[in-house]
Parts: structure tokens; C-alpha cells; sequence
């Protein structure tokens, strides 16, 4: 994710990851891994990079740093589908939990 | 594009309770894949993935690729190669007049492997058949099968996003570095590539911006390697 600063908006950080930010640290499925007391409604970049074995990378010249997805494991790390919220092409937000009840085929395509 | 395809398989399927969803892994959003998708009338969600998060959070390295998921929100197959019928421009003659380039780009597309016939054979059992059929995977298997996240690669996420942020934002010269340090540090991710190079040639051929380039590459690893084999 895209950060301004040295902090992450924590509700943001939340959806886009699926770490739950708890009293006892981030949190997924039966992990837990402790974070410095007091973080509310924002996190340190650095400290979340550390602990959970995420890379983050700055660029210089925009002053942009970019938090990326953790290290060491595989893509997936859960078989519960991400929470994923998508635009149409009149920029009607789809929510994939909307589909619960069905199966889905979900289709990655390109114009490219 | 296939998406004529999937909406023909939704046709088929959806009276037995599969939907389909389709997204455009596209920087350039609605703009360039408007003509695409309203040539295809879908009646199912057709999305936008202006910021490929998909790619991201399904850990997915080349288009077209599809992922099952069931009732529950489970995911019982990760990411794939997924084609609804075999496209004709994977079967073309060379033109006499073709350019050494065009010709060797047709025979590289040529022998590119896919396997629809299997594929949708595979998703008719799951739709009939639910978490019974032997192509729904276990949850250990399909996190197993998803894409390995070294550190390299999650870097590779971190600049492709930061890239496409710039990109976006009119800077698209800043942006290239970040798309190069995609390129280098996860070499077989082809989103990462292929969107970048459009950016630099709309037809992905060599350019001095990038290293590689479409025909190249797919020659570097062979065109039959292009996608992996389907493992139902």
C-alpha cells in the first residue's frame, strides 16, 4: 500500500491485508504477532515492515514509500477469499461477499 | 479475449449456480478495456482492477488466469491458466508478406500451450458436483499451489504498486524504475511485464526504456513454457 509519511492508516491497512489490528497486536486467523501499545488509527510503516515480514520501499524524488505484501510464505495464506472490492465500468463498486450462496469463477483478464 | 467465451459459460452454468466475475487487470482502467467488455455484453460483474490488486492478494503472474471459489467464500483453486475455448490467434499462418518480426512472433504464439477442453470440463464437474468433485482442492493443497512469496517477490509487488501509483499520476517517468525493479527482482511475473511494456509500445516489441520485450522474453523461456501445465 501506498504511504505519505512514515504512517499507515490502520482501518486501510486492515482491508487491504487481512491483519486485524487487536489489544494483543495484528492478528490472522490463529496468529498474532504483538505491535507497540497504542497504535489507534494509525501505524508505524517501519514497524509493521519489521515484525510481519513485509518489504517497504521508498522513492526518493515523490517522497512516496509503498508497504508490500509479506515475505516468506505464499500468496495465499488463507483459502477464505479476500474481502475484494471492485468498480464496474460506470464505476459501481462490486463486492465480491455479495456472491455468497453461489460459486464463483473469478477471471483475470487483460486489454493488454 | 475470451470474454465472449465466459459469458457463453455463464449462459450455461449460472441456472446451476456458478457465477462468474470477471476483472481487468488494467492500469489503464475503464478507458482501455471499455471496448473489450461492451463487445461482450456481460451479464455477469465485470470489474476493474485499475491498481491490480487481484494480482496482489491471489498472488496471480499472467492473464488469463481463474480461481474457484465456493458457496462459503472458500477458495477450492487458486490461481491457473484459464481459457473458455482456444482463441484462433493461437493457430495462424504466417502472412507471405509477414516481416521477420511478425513471423517470428506468430510462430512463438503458435506454440504456446493451453488446454480449455480440460479446464471447462473440470469447472462443469465442480458446478454439478460441488466440494464432492475431485477437481475441488483441499485447503492445504490450494495454499500450497498458490504462488510462492519469497522476499524478492514481495518487493516486486512493492515497486510494481509504487510504479503503477506514479504511473497513474502522470509520472510516468518516475515510474519506470519502479516497473524495472518489478521486472528484475520476479522475472517470470508477466502482468508486471507486459503492462509495463505497453506503456513503452502499445505492441510490448523492444523499446530503450526496457530490457525485454514480449517476443524476447517468450523466446528466453520457450513459448510452450509460457503457461504452466493445468494440474487438474
Amino acid at each position: 500500500m501506498i504511504i505519505q509519511g512514515r504512517t499507515v492508516d490502520t482501518a486501510e491497512f486492515e482491508r487491504r491485508t487481512g491483519w486485524a489490528i487487536k489489544p494483543e497486536g495484528a492478528c490472522k486467523g490463529e496468529i498474532c504477532v504483538p505491535l507497540p501499545a497504542g497504535g489507534g488509527r494509525s501505524l508505524d510503516a517501519a514497524i509493521l515492515a519489521e515484525r510481519l515480514g513485509m518489504p517497504l520501499i521508498h522513492d526518493e524524488a515523490s517522497g512516496l514509500s509503498c508497504l508490500g505484501p509479506e515475505a516468506g510464505g505464499r500468496a495465499l495464506t488463507s483459502v477464505e477469499a479476500p474481502d475484494l472490492t471492485l468498480p464496474d465500468l460506470d464505476g459501481t463498486e462490486f463486492h465480491l461477499r455479495s456472491l455468497r450462496g453461489q460459486k464463483v469463477l473469478l477471471v483475470a483478464w487483460a486489454s493488454w | 479475449m475470451d470474454l465472449p467465451g465466459w459469458q457463453a459459460l455463464r449462459t450455461e452454468l449460472h441456472p446451476q449456480g456458478l457465477e462468474i466475475v470477471t476483472v481487468a487487470l488494467d492500469t489503464g482502467g475503464a478507458e482501455v478495456t471499455r471496448r473489450w467488455i461492451e463487445a461482450a455484453s456481460p451479464e455477469h460483474p465485470s470489474l476493474i482492477d485499475q491498481a491490480h490488486l487481484v494480482d496482489e492478494l491471489f498472488g496471480i503472474t499472467n492473464v488469463p488466469s481463474s480461481v474457484w471459489i465456493d458457496e462459503q467464500g472458500r477458495i477450492v483453486r487458486p490461481p491457473e491458466p484459464a481459457f473458455p475455448t482456444r482463441p484462433p490467434y493461437l493457430k495462424r499462418e504466417v502472412p507471405p508478406d509477414a516481416s521477420p518480426r511478425v513471423a517470428a512472433l506468430i510462430a512463438a504464439v503458435n506454440e504456446i500451450k493451453i488446454d480449455p477442453d480440460t479446464y471447462v470440463a473440470a469447472l462443469r464437474d465442480w458446478v454439478a458436483h460441488g466440494a464432492a468433485s475431485r477437481f475441488a482442492l483441499a485447503p492445504d493443497d490450494v495454499l500450497e499451489r498458490s504462488c510462492p512469496r519469497p522476499i524478492e517477490e514481495a518487493t516486486a509487488a512493492a515497486h510494481f504498486e509504487l510504479g503503477q501509483h506514479l504511473h497513474r499520476n502522470g509520472q510516468t517517468e518516475a515510474a519506470v524504475p519502479h516497473f524495472r525493479a518489478a521486472h528484475r527482482l520476479q522475472p517470470d511475473n508477466w502482468t508486471y511485464k507486459r503492462q509495463a511494456w505497453t506503456f513503452a509500445d502499445p505492441s510490448q516489441g523492444p523499446t530503450e526504456v526496457y530490457e525485454g520485450n514480449w517476443l524476447a522474453d517468450v523466446q528466453k523461456i520457450g513459448a510452450a513454457n509460457y503457461y504452466p501445465p493445468l494440474k487438474m
